[in-house]
């Protein structure tokens, strides 16, 4: 059993002042005083978590954080399956991220669609020292002639191109006129940019705004008759099928999803959105600034939305059904009503298993809060929760939704807190990403990855809940965790006795 | 519905169902304005041909697929190879990120490594205080005895001064004066991971034996019998060291492995995290200048090391990832040669099993064309393997194989009957692999993990042997490298083999015949 389950909100509160009071001591002055900002324990009734967010991380500190690049290419761009996304730079940054993240699709790769595969000009000393403007004009003509079905081409700055003045603005201007009018994205993503993915992730959204939104013209116009149900999908990268699990609810609901934001998308999805009557949001983080733009531009409304656990689900299909007629709502109510039986069930088999279970995490930007509600409805605690590249208004969902009183709040952690404050808590089991799974495992914790599933999924949705329940079940109660202490480490000296 | 409580259906089987096969359907159909199917074929047979082989080998600009990472993963990696060493890389933090994913999705292991976490101003201004602050932090979070500090792409564009920094940081008081902290400049934009893996251990050798960059006088080379062994860029580190260590105990060699990351690649789950774990002492790696010869299993993972090392007046030898029989009788006559030991019975006996296994299964791989691709010395000691075993390598590919090492194949293929037929490919990538396999069919592809996109495409069955294996566990924990080592390479090649009779063979009332229960 955890300690938190033992001990009154006081008591779980001291003690978690305690631990940041004691992480910090490890830090040189200046770094404890900037530490100290990103960690606390949550007040229930603040508006936010009381931790500031969105800063530099600091060096040496061993921050879990990516860069803009990963932010775009890796989460935004990467997933939209007919265009293709070259890693404009040296090779590394491309080859550390293909097919790393799961976006699942469906397509004639190397034909149509190309998410998985890695497209970079591999910068040599040369490119560096004389530009590399010249082998991207030369790279997208081979690009052309090689995979003629392709819809249009992203171009993703590594960190060389911001910093040797390349204008691949003006390259892709010239070759998207060369070709009829292609769809040519430059997206100024380097590494450098900003404190963590975010940046990556508002300047992909921009870059879709000025060289997509901004370039429709009629004859790109959709194909298909508007109906007043039209909806799309934004923020959901369909990591191991989630988008799918979604998408097959808001249909059933009776709506009809007309993009796909950006798992599983295509460039004429994106280039249809403007005619959506809703926006439904998942990840706020890193899709709302499209989803702002599209509201004042186009006057479409967004709406946030959270598909893990039947809690935050039924919510959801009735926050969203809200914006439309009755026909809808009742839609929802169906749809509710269909599935749960399947939450009855998952929950009768899984819940007696995992009650009062605590669970630490440490994600992205979105699940951290999200997935709350899922363990919960398993019947498990959060007891710690944070971001790697939250902004405060992440933290004000967080605190007026979703965390408990006394929950630890740590932002951008780092590697040495993170251990401490596992070592300490005892939870349960640690939701958090590849670098550190094999830490807690190690320490004998049950972890479950959650940005990639663990190779599992999908975790959205009803048919994702199962899953969910499955897998943090499969953590927590392997048989494993019972062996990690050899035999004769726990015997008891034997005690020399004296002869008779 | 078809999810159920009783037998969850995960993305495995639940997508496959009527219900999600007709939305997928209809979403393709209404709003993906895809290509005509018709269309879409005629392209997927036209990237088969030989005409767009052609197109795709005249490709000047264009990388696609590459078998090759940046030269800061091979500086983390020999990093982690030196006792209590953290890795401190300067310049953009999501690399770091990167390079620690990178390598624990291969050893499903940790990977600990700082960054010096450059923003825009550290890019207008320098990364000077980023360094300056960011060894004091590392130092006193992580408790190191050494920090290795190499650098991202970032830092080499705006020409960032390793030496000086970290002078200018320890008068700051970062860490103490009689810190260790070597350094090695590893731009992503010069060669790959094999190079950083080079430059990174040059750097460390550098700053032990010639005086501490400046801090103490160099030290002075007293020989001894000991030899220095370095592994280079190995996914099999964790397997080949400790059979290397083993090999050398049974003969009685006195020996230093140099950047020995393998313990800190394997540590057990008992309760503990080691963010630390074995490794060669940093006092092994000042004595190693006094060593009568350094052996490296690489040629092409340390050429600026070796040259280094050279200079220091003891012997160097460079092998090309040796594997199987004649590759492993080298290694051990080269140690014959340089300590005077003799090599005992129980090598002499396992290699007689390798040879009787060799012999036992030959007529299995005989005549077999193989494709290979991945780091340059890996490619050449299983090309030399397969030659051994009378097979084929029809296609040797290494994207970061230089024109030197297409030579040195081409040398090997041609000094056998079973290499005539056969091509080396130094620079090209997996999609020109892609139309040699189209064009110029083998029965086998041996690569990494992504050779899994080329076995779905072309059908070549692919046996998994490189860096990285992210999709199949533990390879890593088993030796390459001795006769033993060459015995589980041979294994997993016949696997596959037998596997794949068994495939072809096994349709009931049509394939009867050649299902064999004894092969």
């Amino acid at each position: 059993m955890s300690l938190a389950t033992t001990q009154s909100i006081a008591e779980i509160k001291a003690r978690n002042k305690e631990l940041i009071a004691e992480v910090l001591k490890v830090y040189p002055d200046k770094t404890a005083k900037r530490r100290a900002k990103h960690l606390n324990v949550h007040e229930a009734g603040k508006s936010d978590c009381g931790v500031k967010s969105n800063i530099k991380s600091i060096p040496g500190v061993m921050t879990i954080r990516g860069c803009a690049y990963a932010g775009s290419k890796g989460v935004v761009w990467g997933p939209i399956k007919d265009m293709i996304h070259i890693s404009h730079g040296p090779v590394g940054c491309g080859q550390y991220s293909w097919g790393s993240r799961r976006n699942y699709y469906v397509g004639t790769t190397g034909v149509d669609s190309f998410v998985t595969f890695q497209f970079t000009s591999d910068f040599q000393e040369k490119d560096i020292v004389f530009g590399g403007d010249k082998k991207l004009v030369k790279l997208l003509d081979e690009v052309q002639e090689l995979f003629p079905l392709n819809n249009g081409i992203s171009i993703q700055s590594e960190c060389p191109i911001g910093l040797i003045g390349d204008d691949i603005e003006a390259v892709s201007r010239a070759k998207s006129k060369e070709y009829g009018g292609k769809t040519i994205v430059p997206v100024r993503c380097e590494g450098f940019r900003g404190v963590s993915q975010s940046l990556g992730h508002h300047i992909a959204n921009d870059a879709i705004r000025d060289w997509v939104f901004d370039k429709i013209t009629p004859e790109r116009e959709p194909k298909f008759e508007p109906t007043p149900y039209d909806v799309a999908i934004i923020g959901d990268y369909n990591i191991g099928g989630d988008a799918w699990s979604s998408r097959i609810l808001l249909e059933e609901m009776g709506l009809r999803v007309i993009a796909q934001w950006s798992g599983d998308g295509s460039l004429a999805e994106l280039e249809a959105t403007p005619k959506a009557k809703l926006n439904v949001l998942h990840c706020y983080r890193s899709m709302n600034y499209i989803s702002r733009h599209m509201e004042e531009k186009f006057g479409i409304p967004w709406c946030e939305y959270n598909f893990f656990g039947p809690s935050k689900i039924v919510e959801s299909l009735r926050k969203i059904a809200s914006y439309f007629d009755d026909k809808i709502k009742e839609g929802a109510e169906r749809v509710i009503e269909k599935y749960q039986p399947l939450v009855d069930e998952v929950t009768a088999k899984y819940r007696p298993r995992l009650e009062g279970k605590t669970v630490m995490l440490f994600v992205g930007g979105l699940r951290p809060r999200h997935v709350i509600g899922a363990y919960e409805d398993l019947g498990m605690e959060v007891v710690g929760t944070g971001y790697e590249f939250a902004h405060n208004d992440d933290y004000q969902r967080t605190a007026q939704h979703y965390v408990k009183d006394g929950t630890l709040i740590y932002d951008d952690v780092t590697g040495y807190e993170f251990e401490r404050f596992v070592e300490k808590m005892q939870p349960d089991l640690v939701g958090s990403g590849i670098k550190e799974k094999y830490v807690f495992q190690k320490m004998g914790v049950p972890f479950r990855q959650m940005h990639s599933w663990d190779y599992s999924g999908p975790y959205h949705g009803y048919d994702g809940f199962a899953i969910f329940a499955r897998d943090m079940d499969m953590a927590i109660n392997s048989p494993i965790w019972k062996k990690t202490k050899a035999p004769w480490k726990d015997v008891a000296k034997p005690r020399l006795l004296a002869a008779e | 519905m078809v999810q159920n409580a009783e037998h969850v259906l995960d993305h495995f089987e639940l997508f496959r169902g009527p219900e999600y096969q007709q939305m997928l359907a209809n979403k393709k159909k209404m709003f993906e304005n895809p290509r005509e199917t018709a269309e879409v074929e005629r392209v997927r047979e036209w990237t088969k041909t030989p005409e767009y082989r052609e197109k795709n080998f005249a490709r000047e600009a264009l990388t696609i697929n590459p078998a090759k990472a940046c030269q800061p993963l091979g500086a983390v990696f020999a990093s982690v190879g030196f006792e209590g060493t953290l890795p401190f890389v300067h310049g953009s933090q999501g690399c770091v990120a990167y390079y620690r994913s990178h390598l624990s999705r291969h050893f499903k292991e940790p990977t600990s490594c700082v960054s010096s976490s450059m923003t825009e101003d550290a890019a207008v201004f320098g990364g000077l205080n980023n360094m300056i602050d960011g060894l004091a932090n590392s130092y006193n979070m992580y408790k190191p005895k050494m920090i290795a500090v190499s650098t991202t792409c970032m830092a080499e564009v705006i020409g960032d001064d390793l030496n000086a920094f970290i002078k200018t940081s320890k008068e700051k008081g970062s860490v103490p004066a009689e810190f260790d902290v070597p350094f090695a400049h590893t731009p992503a934009f010069v060669g790959s991971h094999i190079t950083g893996y080079d430059n990174t251990l040059r750097g460390v050798l550098e700053y032990f034996w010639d005086g501490k960059a400046g801090a103490t006088p160099k030290l002075e080379r007293k020989p001894n019998e000991k030899i220095n062994f370095i592994g280079g860029f190995d996914g099999y580190t964790v397997g080949n060291i400790r059979e290397i260590k083993r090999i050398f105990d049974l003969i009685g060699i006195g020996y230093t492995i140099l950047a020995d990351n393998s313990d800190v690649f394997d540590t057990p789950t008992d309760g503990e995290f080691r963010m630390y774990d074995g490794g060669t002492t940093l006092e092994d790696a000042a004595n190693a200048v006094h060593a009568k010869a350094t052996i490296s299993m690489q040629q092409w993972c340390t050429e600026k090391t070796l040259s280094f090392i050279e200079g220091h007046g003891h012997e160097v030898v460079a092998f090309n990832h040796p594997v199987g029989v004649s590759a492993t009788d080298e290694v051990l006559m080269t140690l014959l040669r340089i300590t005077g030991k003799e090599i005992p019975e129980e090598l002499s006996r396992e290699r007689g099993r390798l040879v009787d296994a060799m012999a036992d299964s030959s007529a299995h791989i005989h005549g077999k064309k193989f494709a290979i691709y991945g780091d340059p010395d890996l490619c050449y000691g299983l090309a030399a393997f397969l030659l051994e075993l009378g097979a084929e390598p029809t296609h040797v590919l290494s994207t970061n194989g230089n024109k030197a090492w297409g030579e040195k194949v081409e040398a090997l293929l041609a000094s056998s009957p079973f290499g005539k037929s056969c091509h080396v490919y130094p620079g090209r990538d997996l999609w020109h692999m892609r139309s040699l396999l189209f064009t110029e069919p083998v029965d086998f592809l041996i690569g990494n993990t992504y050779g899994k996109y080329l076995e779905r495409d072309t059908g070549t069955p692919l046996i998994r042997i490189g860096f990285p294996v992210f999709d199949r566990h533990h390879h890593h924990r088993y030796p390459v490298w001795g006769y033993q080592g060459g015995m589980n390479v041979l294994v997993k090649i016949l696997d596959k083999i037998f596997d794949e009779m068994d495939k072809r063979t096994n349709v009931v009332g049509k394939t009867d015949y050649s299902f064999d229960i004894i092969r």
